[in-house]
Order: structure tokens, then sequence, then C-alpha cells
């Protein structure tokens, strides 16, 4: 498909500027290179983004069980109320007494939010999840500083973690320790034991972890991290599993993010904008960003946290995915939160059981919301590999799991179904996934190739990085 | 109480016998059950109508101005109608970062084609496909310029002072020094920047800066380069289909708050923070990056490149943590870039710094005079006797005025939205008062 840049002719343009009602002025060193931006009509504006919206796969085209992503569906309500001229025309700088609203929305998620995950005060401005990490992991160091604790610059971490635990604590200044995980996926309690010390400032954990398995030693780890002196991060890419069954606050967790844009239902907009809140107890809320959001002489206020870390992004953060996220809490409600946890495990676990009829699981049943499938033995007897079902799946129309994650099994295929597809859905794509299991050894050649049907087929990514072209350039 | 869960009792209950346990409770048996939560404390679930009334209710207790003379960091600027027709695609809208590239060439084409927007504005060689906003894009553009043998970071005392916060709390984490170059006349010091440290990594400034002034950002980038640190400047795009470029001033890496490109104020977020750089530094920006490549059968097709820079892959070495990025607010701002094309926006730069200028000029005739010389883009201060009384008179006609600064200083911003008779109105308005 042509880029835009390649499409209309120079003079295409859309009417859309007054001609100027005060005299012009210019700037005395003005840009003196032209500026070489698209010039097309309208139609034919509309026409390229139309075709590129359709070269895409959203969770409104079909299944879409991205392990650890939590695709659920994203409701219009949300979508809506994030789009009220009461929301999206207010600047973030108007005097507080017109933004009340604005502070509503902030200060009724932050309630329900600490008391879905048993935390005591909540920051906003987190934009994303790993945004959020790196937010925690200030939080635990801005604590550990204000006691003239620094000897503790260590951050404790599960080899099974996603990639950002580890980036997160280096840009928070600490130094990784990484720890294995038992035969089940779970934190080796040993090797915890062994890992934690005066220097420890703290462990990332998410619980369900990255296999899609409860952490049943789960006190005993907090308290062994705790008696050493650190805190316990929760990362809760995984609470759509648990939300309403059992608060990380509960577990023993000082500090967690939440990735509104899995668990709280907004669109993740082809990779962002989300929404990383952070929660903690109440030994670290005298650390979070500042402004929050507090109630004073029955109205709203903006006031900073007494030794707040500072900002970690503009203004008070991605305020339309958290008027998205306060929508669906306030829709689902009080019954709605574990109704959804328990229908995303039992989705999973139905999945699991019809797939694993021919497909090997890394780890035994029950799940929670995900497992892992190995297809390392499928590898070994037919050459066909945990890509190649994933690029045989991409014909039928349905998006892959998440792939070769977690690092720790191999030729990892990971499913999230969620609870919000049907058990029709379900059947139909889990007799996809067993045909493609019968074509491995019936005809692997025919996996090795696919997909076919995409708009376009297997990328030479090797050739993308050696050689990179990353803008257009006129010929 | 409202659910998304589609499932009926019967269905569920076939499921269950299908796994072969009895409930849903079953599958918690491995969570110590003394942890197990009877009862959350939240309301009861409603009906979509009862959370509209509810939801555009909160919504009202906002004040909606009908003319906006504020910026300071968020910028109403007008936006096409097509931009939000195109963006509201549910492909695009629910759909998670592009790892499937084969079923997500509609959003790896779109953040190539943002990339090579970007770098057309900034005249820059490489762009990233997107971070959090301008303050997070300042910060990780310290974070790029640092090495072994330089640590230290200057940032204009001109510059916007959430950037300046966030700059601060980033180095709080990573252990740069952070050190504030001093303003003088509502400009970077130039004197100062002869003694900056040995172990300068790099200087920031932004432009216009935040008083709205043009900087002399060639000169201070000579002097940067002198001291054989990099040279940063956060840009506003709407300014540079007028302003010289980054590139043209000798800037390595190019930052900036992309939001005046067809995003909403919507109270600060979502944002967009837009990243270039030269090519010999293109290996150090963060985050996801889209290069054009070929499938198997020859078709030219777009893929997540250069990898290897990132969290998944080089975990505690990544160059940064980002993953989640702003993807959907880069399209928008791809698809208002081509609406506006070129000469579309450097009208709207041309609207807002002449109006700007304009309101300036019938302001120094109620008494509210410029505090700085020299040239400006949409933005300027002014100082009178009382501004609060100036605000609340401008208020009280559904005027929201510049931003307080204190000691009676107003920070004003003028874009193409406001009308001539806008201007004149609160001119009339402020000279009553005053």
């Amino acid at each position: 498909m042509k880029l835009i840049f390649e499409k209309g002719a120079p003079g295409q343009h859309l009417t859309l500027m007054p001609a100027c009602d005060v005299p012009e002025v210019a700037l005395s060193q003005s840009r003196t290179e032209p500026l070489e931006l698209p010039h097309v009509s309208e139609t034919e504006l509309t026409r390229h983004y139309t075709a590129l919206a359709k070269r895409v796969h959203g969770v409104n085209d079909g299944f879409y069980p991205l392990g650890s992503c939590t695709m659920k569906y994203n409701p219009k309500i949300n979508e809506d109320m994030a789009a009220l001229p009461g929301f999206s025309q207010i600047h973030p700088l108007q005097p507080v007494e017109t933004v009340q609203g604005c502070l509503e929305v902030y200060a009724e998620a932050e309630k329900l939010l600490c008391e879905i995950t048993g935390m005591d005060g909540m920051t906003f401005q987190p934009a994303a999840g790993a945004h959020g990490e790196f937010t925690g992991l200030l939080l635990i160091k801005a604590y550990h500083t204000h006691r003239n604790d620094t000897a503790r610059t260590k951050i404790i971490v599960p080899d099974s973690a996603h990639g950002t635990n580890p980036a997160s604590a280096v840009m928070a200044g600490y130094t990784v320790v990484n720890i294995p995980s038992g035969k089940d996926g779970c934190v080796d309690v040993e090797a915890l034991r062994a890992a934690v010390g005066p220097d420890t400032a703290g462990l990332m954990l998410t619980n369900p972890n990255t296999v899609g398995i409860f952490d049943k030693n789960i006190l005993e780890i907090t308290k062994i991290v705790h008696e050493a002196g650190g805190l316990c991060y929760y990362d809760g890419a995984n609470l759509n599993a648990v939300m309403g069954i059992v608060r990380p606050g509960d577990m023993g967790f000082d500090v967690i993010h939440l990735n509104l844009h899995k668990t709280f239902s907004t669109p993740h907009g082809g990779g962002g904008p989300g929404a990383g809140s952070v929660g903690c107890k109440e030994i670290l809320k005298p650390f979070l960003p500042g402004p929050v959001v507090a109630e004073k002489d029955g109205g709203w206020q903006l006031v900073q946290p007494e030794h707040s870390i500072g900002r970690v992004k503009n203004f008070y953060g991605n305020f339309a995915v958290v008027v998205r996220a306060l929508t669906y809490i306030l829709t689902i409600g009080r019954e709605g939160i574990p109704e959804a946890a328990q229908n995303a495990v039992l989705n999973a676990n139905y999945m699991m059981k019809k797939l694993s009829e021919k497909y090997t699981m890394a780890y035994e049943s029950p799940c929670m919301h995900e497992f892992v499938m190995t297809l390392q033995d499928l590898h070994d007897e037919t050459g066909v590999s945990a890509m190649d079902i994933a690029k045989g799946l991409l014909d039928h129309g349905i998006h892959p799991p998440t792939m070769y994650f977690p690092l720790i099994v191999h030729e990892a295929l990971m499913i999230e179904p969620t609870e919000t597809e049907s058990q029709e859905t379900m059947d139909e794509v889990c007799d996809v996934f067993l045909e493609l299991w019968d074509l491995a050894h019936t005809g692997p050649q025919i996996l090795h190739n696919a997909p076919t049907k995409t708009p376009v087929r297997r990328l030479d990514e090797v050739g993308a990085a050696r050689n990179p072209v990353l803008k257009y350039t006129k010929a | 109480m409202g659910t998304y869960v589609p499932n009926t009792q019967a269905q569920k209950d076939a499921m269950l016998s299908v796994i072969g346990v009895k409930s849903v409770q079953d599958f918690y048996a491995g969570v110590p059950q003394e942890m197990l939560v009877d009862s959350l404390a939240l309301p009861e679930g409603l009906s979509e109508l009862e959370v509209r009334q509810k939801v555009t209710a909160m919504s009202s207790r906002n004040r909606v101005y009908g003319t906006v003379l504020r910026g300071a960091g968020a910028y109403r600027h007008f936006i096409p109608a097509a931009v939000k027709s195109v963006v509201s695609r549910e492909e695009l809208v629910t759909a998670y970062t592009p790892y499937q590239a084969e079923i997500s060439q509609g959003i790896l084409q779109s953040i190539f084609e943002y990339q090579t927007m970007i770098c057309a504005l900034t005249g820059m060689e490489v762009s990233n496909a997107s971070v959090y906003d301008g303050a997070t894009a300042a910060a990780e553009a310290l974070a790029m310029c640092r090495d072994r043998k330089r640590s230290r970071a200057y940032v204009s005392a001109c510059t916007d002072p959430q950037v300046i916060e966030t700059m601060r709390t980033y180095c709080f984490g990573s252990g740069m020094a952070l050190e504030v170059l001093p303003e003088k006349d509502g400009r970077t010091d130039l004197e100062s920047l002869k003694s900056i440290a040995a172990d300068t990594a790099c200087v920031y400034i932004q432009q216009p800066n935040y008083y709205g002034n043009m900087e002399d950002a060639k000169a201070i980038g000579e002097a940067v380069h002198a001291a054989g640190a990099k040279y940063i400047m956060g840009c506003n795009p709407i300014a540079l289909a007028v302003m010289e470029t980054p590139a043209a001033c000798g800037a390595d890496v190019a930052v900036g708050e992309a939001q005046p490109l067809g995003l909403d104020i919507a109270f600060g977020g979502p944002y967009l923070g837009y990243m270039a750089a030269t090519k010999a530094m293109f290996r150090k920006l963060p985050g996801r990056i889209v290069g054009q490549t070929h499938d198997v059968d020859g078709n030219t097709g777009y893929v997540l490149t250069l990898t290897a820079r990132e969290q998944h892959i080089r975990r505690e070495k990544a160059s940064s943590n980002i993953c989640s990025n702003q993807a959907l607010c880069a399209f928008t701002a791809g698809v208002y870039m081509t609406a506006m094309g070129a000469e579309g926006l450097r009208q709207a730069a041309v609207l807002s710094m002449s109006k700007a200028h304009y309101f300036a000029g019938e302001l120094k005739k109620t008494g509210l005079k410029r505090v700085h010389d020299g040239e400006y883009f949409h933005e300027f201060v002014t100082e009178c006797t009382d501004a609060e009384k100036v605000l609340r008179a401008l208020d009280a006609q559904n005027i929201l005025g510049g931003l307080p600064l204190g000691d009676n200083k107003i920070l004003w911003c003028v874009t193409e939205l406001v009308s001539k008779n806008e201007i004149d109105r609160a001119v009339s308005v402020i000279k009553e008062a005053c």
C-alpha cells in the first residue's frame, strides 16, 4: 500500500484556516527548509486512513488471546464518556473551582481502585505500566532514603518477570538480583530467603505470576522481604484473575501499579495511551508524585504530598483513560468485579482443558486467567514452531497468543481469553488450534509458509534491523 | 448491574463440567483462604443509562470556557473534523501494540508515516514512535546523552516548570546530576553556558521558551557543543512550521509536547511526547521504532525494529523501560499533519502568532505591558498592578485568562481558535477592570 506521501499532488489540500484578521507578523529567524508534509484532498485522506484501519486486527475484529495483555472488550459507553466536552475541553491549569468534576473523577477512581487493591492512596500520573513500575520503585527508594537507610541498593526480580521489571529497577537506580523460579513457575522461597539482606530495597512480583499460577506462598514471600527490611511491589498486569477475590494489599504488598488499559477495559490504541496508576499503603503516601486530589471544605483541591518524589509526567495523568476506567467500574460494580475475574479464569481453564487434548501444557491445571503451552515436543517432532502455529492462526482471523514468553518456557504460547469471550467463540478457536496441531503433522510446510491471507506475509525483520529505513525519502 | 460477560449460567455450567470442576471457586483453591474477600465496599453496578447520567453530571461540574487565553503547556487548537472521524475507527482504537506485523500493517505504516512527519517538522534524521508526553520525552532525552564520563545535565530556567520537575524525578532515579541555567530577561543566560562543568552530558532548552520568548537557539547550541556536550531542544510543534528547526540550530536531540497536533486539552492527557535525533544518536532513542522492510514475496511492509535496545530483549540493560507508548495519539498527530499539510500548519502558526501580537499590542494600551523584550511566538508575559482582578473580570465573562505567574505577572496564549472579536472583547473587559 502506498504511503500518504506518495498520494495526492502538490496543491491538493483541505480548507481549514480562515484568512488572518489581524496584521500578520513573522519571525526574524524563520524556517528556511521546506516543510515536506503530505498534500492530499479530504477524500484521499479519509480513504488512506480507512485503508490503514482495515489492515489492523483489533479486539472488535476477532479473538485476541494475547497473554498478559488482557485484551477484553472495550465498552462503547466508556468512549462516549471520555469524549464529553465537560472533560475533553478542560484546560489542565484552570482554576481549581472550575475543575471540580475532573477532580471528582480522580477522587472517585482512587477510592474504588484502593478498595479493589487494598491500598490507601493512589497517583494517576503514570501513563503506562512500565511508567507505573518506575514510579512505584521511586516511592520505595524515597522511603528508604527518608529513613537514611541508604545501603538498600538491590531489587529482587524473579526470572519469569516481564522485561520492564528489571529495566524499571535500573532506571530507578537499583541493581537487579534475578532469582530462579521453582518447577511450578512460582517463587523459589529458599532462593528468595538466600537473596534478601540488608541491601534489599524490595521485591517485584506479579501474582498470579506470568505463567498463570497463583503463588500460594505469597504471605511467606512478602514476610521474608519485610523481615529483611525491604518493601514489596505488585505488578498489576495479572490483576484480572483475582480482582474482587483477593487483594494485593492483603497479600502483603506495599505498592502496586494497575494497567487500566488491561484490567479496567480501556482500549490499547495500537500500543497506547494506557494508564499505569500506582497505589500504595499508608507508609508510602507521603512520597507520592504530586499533586494529588484531596477533599477540603466540601470541595476538591490539588495538594502536594509532604515528601513527594516529584512529578513523573506533566499535569495529572492520562485523564481521559481514567474516565473510561471509572465508567467501567461504575457499570459492573461490586458484583461485576469478581464476576469478571471468575469468568476470565473459567474461560482460561476451559480453553486449557480443550487444548490439552493435543497440546502440552507447561504447567498443571488449574490456571488462573491465562496459561502457557510449550510447543517444544511438537517442534521436535514436526519442525513446526510456536511461531509457525501463531502465523497459522493469522490465516484464520485469530490474533495469536503471546509468543516466546515467559522466557523460562521453551516454544511458549501464552493464552489469555479474558471474560468477554463467549463459549461459542472459544469452541471455534479451539477447533482451529487443534486443526493446526494436526496440520503440523500432515502438512508442516503449509505452516512454515503461513500466513498467506494477510495483507503482507512474513516480514524480513533481520533485514529491517540491519539496514534501518525509518522514514520515507522522496525518490 | 452492567456486565460484559457473555456466557449464560447454563453455558458456564457446561464449561465447568467439561473442565471437571464443580464451581469457579475451585480454581482459587490455591489461594490462602483467609485472604479471600467477602464483598468489596463498592457501589452496586448500574445500567448504561444510569452510568451515563452519573458521569455526565460529573463532567457538568467542570466549566468549559467560551474563550481560552491560557496555554503554558496545553494548547487549544482547531481540530479538523476528518481527524476525529478517522481516529475513532475501532480497529485502531482496540488493537494492542503491533507485535504481529502481518495483521498490524495499518498501525505500523501509520507510525512510519508519523516518524517521517516528525523528521520533516524538526529536520532531524530519526524519530521514535512516541513516548508519554513532552515532559517524559525531555527526561528520556537527558538519559540518552549520558555516558560513563558525562552524567550531568543542565536545563534552562526558561523551561516549563513541570518539565524541569519531571527531569528532577527521573534524575533522582538514575543518579544523573541536574542543574538549572539561570534566566536573564526572559531568556536563557548565554553567559552562564561558559562555565558549565566538564562532565556535562547535555543542555536542554525550550523553544519558544516557557514565557513564549524565542531563544537564540543557534548561539546556545554552539556554546553547548564547544563544551563537548549534547544539545537538546524542546520545541512546540506548531511553531516548528515557521521557526528555525532544531536541526538547523545544531540540536542532537529534538523533543516536545505534540498535544497541539490534533489532541484535545482533556485536563492534561493523554498527550504525546515526540522524540527525534541525529543519525549519530538514533540507537540511543528509547521506545518503539518502526522500520520498512519486505515480506517473503517482496512486498513492502513495516515492522517494529531495532528492538535490541528495548526492555523485552535487554531487560536490565535496556536504554529505557518504556513499553506501551501513545500510539493512538501519534496516529492522531499524523492524521492532523496530513489534514493541515505544510500550508495549513504554517497558517495555524502565523494566525496564532499574529493574534498573540495583536493582543499584546492592545493590552499595552490598557496598561498591561510585556515584561520581556524581543521576539516571541504565541505566548507572552505581562505585568500590571492587580493580576487577580484582571483574571476575575475575564472569568466573569466566561473567558479563561492567562496563567498567573505570581508578582502580578500573567502568561498569555493566543491560538488561531481565538477570533479578533474575542480578543477585542477581552481587552475591553480588562480595560474596565483596570
